[in-house]
């Protein structure tokens, strides 16, 4: 299987990626390529066995209901580019 | 043309727990902006996430509630999104290995319209899956600027996602207040719809009778019942009137205005659907063993389908009357800590879900807030029981043990309540007033016997309010044949 443009210009969208037609192409043939290697190992018979999730085979800890983290808000908001009023800013958000 | 109506719920209900889903910060609603934001909740770069037990612990309380099964092995997932109040760029979810299977629950319907009787049906769950809630967008907040506040990023919730099992308005309210009771009763979410505990989304489509599903439209974010049956109603209605016209129905999210009591489309944000789930890295497998099922299935309660069934089986109760008592655990435990004996449970009921329920209205309260305690309503009922006081005496000794407290046996004594069941008494006094009313007494038994009412008010005057009333009627009655 190989990639159209259209696909890859719609990922980059869904990925918020600005591209120019060379990237585009350039991403297209990359991209491409790791399909062919998708495809090589679709080949290989794995009836029987279970999917992992994960690379390594164990299972997640659990963390105690606590409360740990102390309020570091100035800390964090002293990075933040704009902040007003507790809240960060960010450009106009319109539903 | 007779259509049918096809709907299904997903529901956000927010776990209680104190810390976040994935992070040690607070979860309490109404903190100043983002002081419960720690660094996984603002996704700093190389922070990762630690499940919460106590979340893992609420959502198996939830499948054992449901008689749902609980996945040995469930798998978190990364939901791709680009929104201000979700830092991370993904919200972690869980997609295909959800870690509550199919389950069902029991609903009792009361149909909206018309005579039609109260029903009992089956809705079928999905499944409930464990997953973030995001931050909230404060529009507004600077000239051109959103204003983010991630205290709420990172809470758990629990959606619950129903099969498409109900038609009508009114059982998807009986299914989500089904729901809602469920959530508080077994302590997994306070349930708090103002404050977003309790989110609903309701699909809704139509068909013609017969024909196969239609396509749906999505109502977002209803956090009231009342508003619940309106949208569904108009958007029913839409439906219809769209296809009787030629229309077509689009698949769409749609938003409730509550001013309007319309449905409206929300722009269609391109590729909205396109989130491209995968496995999340930062996260292993979630497994769940026998012994923590079999703990947490220990320490139920008893559930609230089971305890109406025990109220109308044990103690007699109306469908009606152990539905209403059943609607939340605080309910049911004030019923059961004022029934002190068997024989009064009916009068227990009466009064809880009529005039105890009418005043907590009234004044904008909670059953846990009512200021008669159970103690102190079972001393009054036992006074109407054993016929010491009358009802309107009752309601009497009531409104005092409300706004003064006290108990019943001092109120009655002292404002001289004691309802006077001495039949010899009650005779004198009857047999004082047929004498002074000789020509009434005559009409009456010449067949005016709306009169009854007339003597009735007279004994009732002459003994202050006191005598026994079905005593005196019997007594009335008797005289009055002669």
């Amino acid at each position: 299987m190989s990639l159209s443009t259209d696909d890859v210009q719609k990922v980059a969208r869904l990925a918020r990626l600005a591209m120019n037609d060379d990237e585009i192409e350039a991403a297209r043939s990359q991209l491409s390529g790791i399909f062919q290697l998708i495809e090589e190992m679709q080949a290989v018979d794995t009836s029987g066995i279970e999917p992992m999730s994960h690379a390594q085979d164990l299972t997640q800890r659990l963390r105690e209901d606590r409360v740990t983290e102390p309020d570091q808000r100035e800390l964090f908001q002293s990075i933040a580019p704009q902040v007003s009023s507790g809240l960060y800013l960010v450009p106009q958000v319109i539903e | 043309m007779t259509w049918e109506t096809v709907i299904g719920l997903e529901v956000h209900t927010q776990l209680s727990t104190c810390s976040k889903i994935f992070s040690g910060a607070s979860t309490a609603y109404g903190a100043e902006p983002n002081t419960q934001a720690d660094a996984v909740s603002i996704a700093l770069p190389g922070v990762l996430p630690v499940l919460n037990k106590g979340a893992v612990e609420r959502a198996i309380k939830f499948g054992l509630a449901t008689g749902a099964h609980i996945a040995p092995r469930s798998v978190f997932a990364r939901k791709n999104y680009f929104y201000p109040d979700l830092p991370k760029g993904y919200q972690i979810s869980q997609f295909d290995l959800p870690v509550v299977g199919m389950g069902q629950l029991k609903i009792q319907v009361e149909p909206l319209s018309g005579n039609a009787k109260p029903y009992e049906k089956l809705v079928r769950i999905t499944r409930a899956h464990l997953e973030e809630d995001a931050g909230k967008s404060v529009h507004g907040a600077a000239q051109g600027m959103t204003g983010v506040d991630l205290n709420r990023a990172g809470t758990p919730l629990l959606e619950i996602v129903s099969e498409p099992d109900m038609c009508s308005a009114a059982e998807a309210v009986a299914y989500a207040k089904a729901l809602h009771t469920l959530v508080r009763w077994i302590g997994i979410s306070d349930g708090n719809m103002q404050e977003g505990s309790f989110r609903c989304d309701v699909n809704v489509s139509v068909r013609r009778k017969g024909e196969p599903l239609g396509t749906r439209r999505e109502i977002k974010n209803l956090n009231s019942f009342k508003f619940m049956q309106q949208a569904i109603d108009f958007e029913v209605q839409w439906q219809i009137d769209t296809i009787e016209s030629g229309g077509k129905v689009q698949q769409a999210t749609v938003l409730f205005n509550p001013d309007t009591g319309e449905t409206r489309a929300m722009r269609s944000k391109e590729d909205a659907h396109d989130y491209r789930y995968f496995p999340d890295p930062d996260l292993l497998p979630l497994s769940i063993t026998p012994q923590m099922i079999d703990e947490i299935r220990s320490a139920m309660p008893e559930l609230p389908e089971a305890r109406r069934m025990r109220y109308m089986e044990q103690y007699a109760l109306t469908s009606y009357d152990a539905s209403m008592l059943t609607s939340s655990r605080e309910m049911a435990d004030y019923f059961d800590s004022c029934v002190s004996n068997l024989g009064m449970t009916k009068l227990a009921a009466n009064w809880i879900t009529g005039e105890v329920s009418a005043q907590l209205n009234r004044e904008g309260l909670e059953i846990a807030q009512c200021p008669v305690s159970p103690k102190q309503l079972g001393g009054m009922l036992a006074r109407i029981a054993d016929n010491t006081i009358s009802n309107s005496g009752a309601k009497e000794v009531f409104r005092t043990l409300w706004s003064e407290g006290g108990d019943a046996d001092a109120i009655i004594e002292a404002k001289g309540l004691k309802q006077v069941s001495d039949a010899g008494a009650i005779e004198a006094l009857v047999d004082e007033i047929l004498n002074a009313n000789a020509d009434k007494v005559a009409e009456y038994r010449s067949g005016k016997e709306k009169l009854f009412g007339f003597f009735v008010g007279l004994a009732m005057k002459a003994s202050k309010g006191k005598a026994n009333p079905a005593q005196l009627n019997d007594i009335l009655q008797k005289k009055l044949a002669v």
